[in-house]
């Protein structure tokens, strides 16, 4: 059985962002979708993915987590036929999406990052005339679009129009319409985002029970908690490239020893350093800015000689804050930004 | 298994026939009152004033109809397009249909297509109640004068494909007011073409209009009696026109269907 999806030395560079003319000052307006971080500076092109492999087996929860502008959504637009790659290849149930679209298309499903159902139709209407597309006649999808609707608690729902629906219910419509022609393998681009944390719940549970039912699934967020609690393995992303592959619990087997402490000082932090590296009871430390972020295996202890070195350099510090080793400081240590 | 791309093809076509009948009344009212109220003006008002001769109604009613299922086939085709692909996202329900993107872009145009028909059928007789009795008019020829609707229809609805998808949303005001009522005003629709060797500059430069030909057509076969262009030219003139929108408008759509 071949991969469920595959990649490699995926790349995708988008040309330079027409330059707005409207409005002096102010940053440029991101790209619409996939928001890909910028390029070196001096080059205008946007480079989105830059040499992404991943192979996924049949069967997975497999999550893409990364910070905005990572590269998450470009890489499941190549998947999706969405997005055309720049070099590289990339292969869906061991079709590639290049050569064959159209066999790609007949075995995933795709619930969007925002809602986009056809507001000119019903809740059920939806489903039907997605079904439609597929090939589907509509005596088989009729009692399968209302089993879906009950499924996601929108058994009621079937005649409302889409407009009427609360996010949290469009969002389920969409899951609802990626799976009407019953695909192996679903996508889901940041599908928690925006919804109140009922509407989570209660989409983390849809998501484990079809995931029960032997689907693959592939989901992006920025969501630490969600990534950890749901996934089978995942993939840290950032610059379009691959920085960590692993199941949760193995990825935060090898987040840095001990808790980050980070201390945001009065001035520049960068005085302060040459002291820290002399501290035995810090494992790692850096500078950016005025913030000064270290990993101690006993933070209590770490904490007031950190603060006598800094003060000692003239600085003083205005905040502290700490975090546990964890998945988030897996990444901060990978990345060097945060997820949000 | 893949579903043929006819049976796809249906589909779309079942979800355009469900929405466009639901909305068809504010469809006609939208794309056919400014030629409506262009058909009372100079068809009805002037001619009863005396400003304009009675005969002028016979060149004005085709050229009427010209404009109608332009305005229409444009409007059917490009708007959707523009909410589709800057803001609403909605078609990309379509998008992952499994069948070559192309089959979607060319379901809109046919949509476009019957719709803009649909509205010079609507118009016609509307302006027949209003001018009263038009000389020459004459439906003998009726094959070719559904031929030329159709042909017609189908040229501006390519066109709208190839605006709805080569421009950005926030620049839709600007299209109709630079590109589609230009078309209009020099689109031989209120004159004829004969009748613009007059001003010969104008006549030359106005033959790049595509509208040109759909009025002057519309004249060729509903008032065959009265001053046209040749229906052989306006034909050909029609079928480049329409295949090079069509050859344009599917390449900007796959641009902005796949990024």
């Amino acid at each position: 059985m071949p991969p469920a999806i595959e990649t490699r030395a995926l790349r995708k560079v988008y040309p330079a962002p027409p330059v707005r003319r409207r409005g002096a000052g102010g940053p440029p307006m991101a790209p619409l979708s996939g928001a890909p971080s910028p390029a070196p500076a001096g080059s205008k092109e946007i480079l989105a993915l830059d040499g992404l492999d991943l192979e996924v087996p049949p069967g997975e929860f497999f999550g893409l987590l990364g910070p905005n502008g990572a590269g998450k959504t470009t890489t499941i637009g190549v998947l999706t036929t969405r997005v055309r790659p720049t070099s590289g290849s990339a292969a869906v149930s061991g079709i590639d999406v290049q050569a064959n679209p159209v066999g790609v298309k007949q075995h995933i499903g795709v619930v969007p990052q925002r809602p986009n159902p056809d507001r000119q139709l019903t809740v059920i209407q939806n489903l039907l005339f997605h079904a439609a597309y597929f090939g589907i006649s509509r005596s088989d999808a009729q009692p399968r679009a209302q089993a879906l609707l009950d499924q996601l608690g929108l058994g009621d729902r079937g005649e409302s129009k889409v407009d009427q629906l609360s996010g949290g219910q469009q969002q389920r419509l969409m899951i609802a319409r990626a799976l009407i022609h019953e695909p192996d393998i679903l996508f889901l681009d940041e599908p928690t985002v925006g919804l109140d944390p009922q509407a989570r719940l209660s989409l983390w549970e849809i998501l484990r029970s079809l995931h029960g039912e032997g689907r693959t699934i592939i989901m992006t967020t920025h969501y630490m908690e969600e990534a950890d609690r749901l996934c089978d393995r995942l993939a840290i992303v950032d610059h379009g490239k691959l920085l960590a592959l692993d199941s949760p619990a193995g990825l935060r087997a090898r987040a840095p020893g001990g808790t980050m402490i980070e201390v945001t000082l009065d001035g520049e932090a960068a005085p302060v350093l040459p002291a820290l590296l002399g501290l035995s009871a810090l494992t790692r430390t850096s500078a950016k800015g005025a913030e000064v972020v270290a990993y101690a295996e006993r933070a209590g202890e770490a904490i007031p000689l950190l603060l006598r070195a800094a003060e000692q350099a003239g600085r003083l510090p205005l905040d502290i804050r700490l975090t546990p080793p964890s998945l988030e400081t897996l990444f901060v240590s990978l990345t060097g930004r945060k997820l949000d | 298994m893949n579903p043929s791309p006819w049976r796809v093809f249906a589909a779309l076509c079942r979800r355009d026939v469900h929405v466009v009948a639901r909305e068809l009344p504010f469809f006609l009212l939208r794309t056919t009152l400014q030629p409506i109220m262009f058909t009372i003006v100079f068809g009805y008002l002037l001619p009863k004033m005396g400003f304009v001769q009675r005969g002028y109604t016979g060149a004005l009613l085709p050229g009427v109809l010209g404009v109608s299922l332009a305005f229409a086939s444009v409007q059917a085709v490009a708007l959707p397009m523009v909410a589709d692909f800057g803001w609403t996202k909605e078609i990309e329900d379509r998008l992952l249909a499994p069948v070559p993107i192309s089959v979607i872009a060319v379901e809109k145009v046919l949509a476009g297509t019957v719709q803009g028909m649909i509205a010079a059928l609507f118009v016609l007789p509307v302006a027949r109640l209003i001018m009263g009795p038009i000389n020459g008019l004459d439906f003998a020829h009726f094959g070719l004068v559904v031929g030329m609707t159709l042909l017609g229809a189908f040229t501006f609805s390519a066109f709208g494909l190839l605006l709805g998808t080569g421009i950005k949303g926030e620049q839709i005001g600007l299209m109709f007011g630079l590109i589609v009522a230009p078309m209009i005003f020099f689109g031989c629709a209120y004159y004829p073409w004969k009748a613009l060797a007059a001003v010969p500059v104008v006549q030359v430069l106005v033959l790049v209009n595509p509208l040109v030909y759909v009025s002057e057509g519309m004249r060729g076969v509903l008032t065959p009696a009265l001053p046209h262009m040749n229906l052989a030219v306006v034909a050909a003139a029609l079928v480049v026109i329409s295949t090079t929108f069509m050859a344009l408008g599917l390449r900007t759509f796959d641009r902005r269907a796949v990024t």
